[in-house]
């Protein structure tokens, strides 16, 4: 049986399931038990699995993120709620000094399997230290897993997958997409890692998209089909690792391709894939692969300046036409 | 030097001995740095051996510790063996951890040895995180947290201690006050007094002579009893000093610490001399006892070493393992080949 229900919900069920079956699983982070995060995802799970495995901490990123590495080292499975994306920056020395690099410096002796949950996502006039997409800057570091879950499928059976690796993982949800409803399978199911979703079949051009981004390419393909442009829509699911072999086949296929992704474009997730589709599918490729990331700008509070630093499928539909004509997109 | 009735005599020339380890080791690693056999830099913890030794001589091989990156002394006294030791300082295959690890982040999982860090307090939250699996899963195990007086300038402490003391974690902070912040007086770093900090927590705090053996089991004892009640967490200042430099290439180091400071702690507080009067004196071991110990230690180190310097660094194709749980080679992995 399948229902209609939002990412918010989804995730909440992730947890809820994944608490029932593994006793060494809780939660820690800034107002999770009785207020359930600001998004109001966690509610009711203090509920259900009390103050012991649903733990509120002070407003001390680094201190919970660090406790949360030793106790994952020590047998337990936490799962950790980031308020906001942005403040991983308050526990970059945690996440990646310590989590990422335990299993390694100990030769493989010691694991950390923790689960990271934020988000990310402009456009919620929050201004630049509540709306940035900071992926990328973890998909850098050898030893985190990265999932970017684009609807609420996605996110219930991604999050389920990385609370049972024996990994530090990092969960991007996209905050405005916590409203959104998409159909769920009332069964159980998990998502695998390292596995792309083609969200839409296509001949002339692939879009590979992150996230909230993976709308926005439908609703581009949309567009260009009435043009006569068949376009690929394929969401990676997770960053970290990386489906190659889906997207380069894809790319095979239609010889152009666009990658969408929230992030900030220099040094982002967008250039990452473009530069594996240039390296490994040249002599396939008709047009130079396009990146589209946010603007490299801080994200503006006024909404007239923030639409315009993000990825839409207006522009998406204009980069795909001139890529379709033969024009390119930046001058040579 | 305060007797602790509890322990027999065993307890003590396990004690003296576990002290002897460390100085030998140190000694041994030094060596191996002064002629270039060893990668790399290291951090000595000779002079501080009581410390290690008095803590871990009071937990179980269950209990926790974290460590840092002046971190052999703990490593020894939580129960490591030499050779894996020394295999690691070198990069060798057969080291603690596959020789990926070294010298500052040497860890021994098997005995309850959680890691060295080369992050400044790096482990505090580890540590603190450790003490809070363990309440959950109600195992009754307690986590030393080890750090050094540099440490106590980092926030991360600050956190950790609010979150162990409200939530009443078994942990002990132990602070090993060498006086010296790698190149800086601690007291040009450190405002006010470290047990007050602690304080503010809640947390009771105890300052302790860190270079008797006996005084630093005695109170660790103590608190790890109370910390398995629940009575936790706990602070504990110990006053030490470290030998050497900073790491092992801070030679000429008279501009920030006199050469007549160090001999008067060489002098007339080392610890491992001092307890081996001791023992003497209470007849447990005689001199030439106490000799044969430093002679079978002095024996012991010198085969690991050899051993070590023998064995084969890690092959080639170790490079890309363990940096995911489950997955043999990262690098395919990451391209979107399967685990």
């Amino acid at each position: 049986m399948t229902r209609e229900i939002t990412l918010s919900k989804a995730v909440n069920e992730a947890i809820a399931e994944e608490m029932r079956r593994d006793p060494t699983i809780f939660l820690i982070g800034e107002d999770v038990a009785e207020a359930g995060t600001p998004f109001k995802v966690l509610s009711g799970l203090v509920e259900e699995f009390g103050t012991d495995r649903v733990i509120d901490t002070p407003i001390s990123e680094p201190g919970f993120m660090g406790m949360a590495v030793g106790a994952a080292m020590t047998g337990s499975r936490p799962i950790v709620d980031l308020m906001f994306g942005d403040f991983i920056y308050l526990v970059m020395d945690q996440l990646c000094n310590q989590a990422a690099k335990t299993h390694y410096m100990s030769g493989g002796k010691l694991k950390v399997p923790l689960v990271l949950r934020t988000n990310m996502g402009a456009t919620r006039r929050s201004a630049a230290q509540h709306s940035q997409s900071l992926q990328a800057i973890v998909a850098h570091i050898p030893g985190l897993k990265v999932a970017m879950p684009s609807s609420a499928y996605e996110a219930k059976g991604l999050l389920k997958t990385a609370i049972r690796d024996d990994n530090p993982v990092v969960i991007f949800e996209d905050k405005l997409m916590y409203n959104d409803k998409a159909p769920v399978p009332e069964e159980e199911y998990l998502i695998p890692f390292g596995k792309a979703n083609i969200k839409r079949a296509g001949r002339d051009i692939t879009l590979v998209a992150t996230s909230s981004m993976v709308q926005v390419a439908e609703a581009a393909a949309k567009i260009l089909e009435a043009d006569g442009i068949s376009a690929e829509v394929i969401d990676p699911r997770t960053i970290v690792p990386l489906d190659e072999e889906t997207i380069l086949n894809s790319v095979r296929k239609t010889s152009r391709a666009i990658v969408i992704d929230e992030g900030h474009q220099n040094y982002g997730v967008t250039a990452e894939i473009a530069s594996r589709i240039s390296e490994k599918a040249f002599y396939h490729l008709d047009a130079p692969v396009i990146r589209m990331g946010a603007m490299d700008v801080p994200v503006p509070f006024s909404p007239a300046l923030e639409d315009l630093t993000v990825p839409t499928a207006a522009k998406v539909v204009e980069n795909a036409r001139k890529i379709c004509r033969g024009e390119l997109v930046h001058a040579a | 030097m305060s007797a602790n009735p509890k322990h027999n005599a065993e307890d003590y020339i396990r004690m003296y001995r576990q002290m002897v380890r460390i100085r030998a080791f140190e000694d041994n690693a030094n060596q191996l740095y002064l002629s270039a056999k060893m990668p790399g830099l290291t951090h000595m913890y000779t002079g501080q051996e009581a410390v290690a030794v008095g803590i871990c001589e009071a937990l179980t091989a269950e209990d926790k510790i974290t460590s840092t990156h002046r971190g052999h002394g703990h490593c020894v006294a939580k129960g490591a063996e030499f050779k894996e030791m020394f295999c690691e300082l070198l990069g060798k295959e057969e080291g603690y951890c596959r020789g990926k690890g070294g010298s500052m982040h040497i860890a021994d999982q098997g005995n309850g040895n959680l890691g060295a860090n080369a992050i400044v307090g790096g482990s505090m939250g580890i540590a603190t995180g450790s003490a809070l699996s363990a309440k959950r899963l109600g195992n009754g195990q307690v986590t030393v947290c080890f750090f050094g007086d540099g440490a106590t300038a980092q926030g991360l402490w600050y956190e950790v201690m609010n979150m162990a003391a409200l939530w009443k974690l078994p942990v002990i902070y132990a602070c090993e006050n060498n006086g010296y912040s790698e190149y800086t007086k601690t007291a040009e770093i450190a405002a006010g007094s470290l047990t007050a900090r602690a304080e503010s927590f809640g947390i009771e705090a105890f300052k302790v002579d860190g270079q008797d053996v006996l005084a630093v089991n005695k109170i660790t004892t103590e608190l790890v009893e109370r910390c398995r009640k629940g009575e936790g967490p706990f602070f504990l200042e110990l006053q030490t000093y470290r030998y050497h430099g900073h790491h092992v290439g801070d030679i000429n180091r008279e501009y920030y610490r006199s050469k007549d400071e160090e001999a008067d702690w060489k002098e007339s507080r080392d610890p491992i001399k001092n307890f081996g009067k001791w023992l003497s004196e209470q007849k447990i071991l005689t001199e030439e006892e106490l000799g044969a110990v430093d002679s079978e230690v002095a024996a012991e180190a010198k085969a690991a070493v050899d051993y070590a310097l023998e064995a084969p660094y890690p092959n080639a194709a170790e490079v890309d393992m363990h940096v995911f749980a489950g997955v043999e080679h990262a690098l395919d992995y990451l391209a979107g080949g399967r685990a």
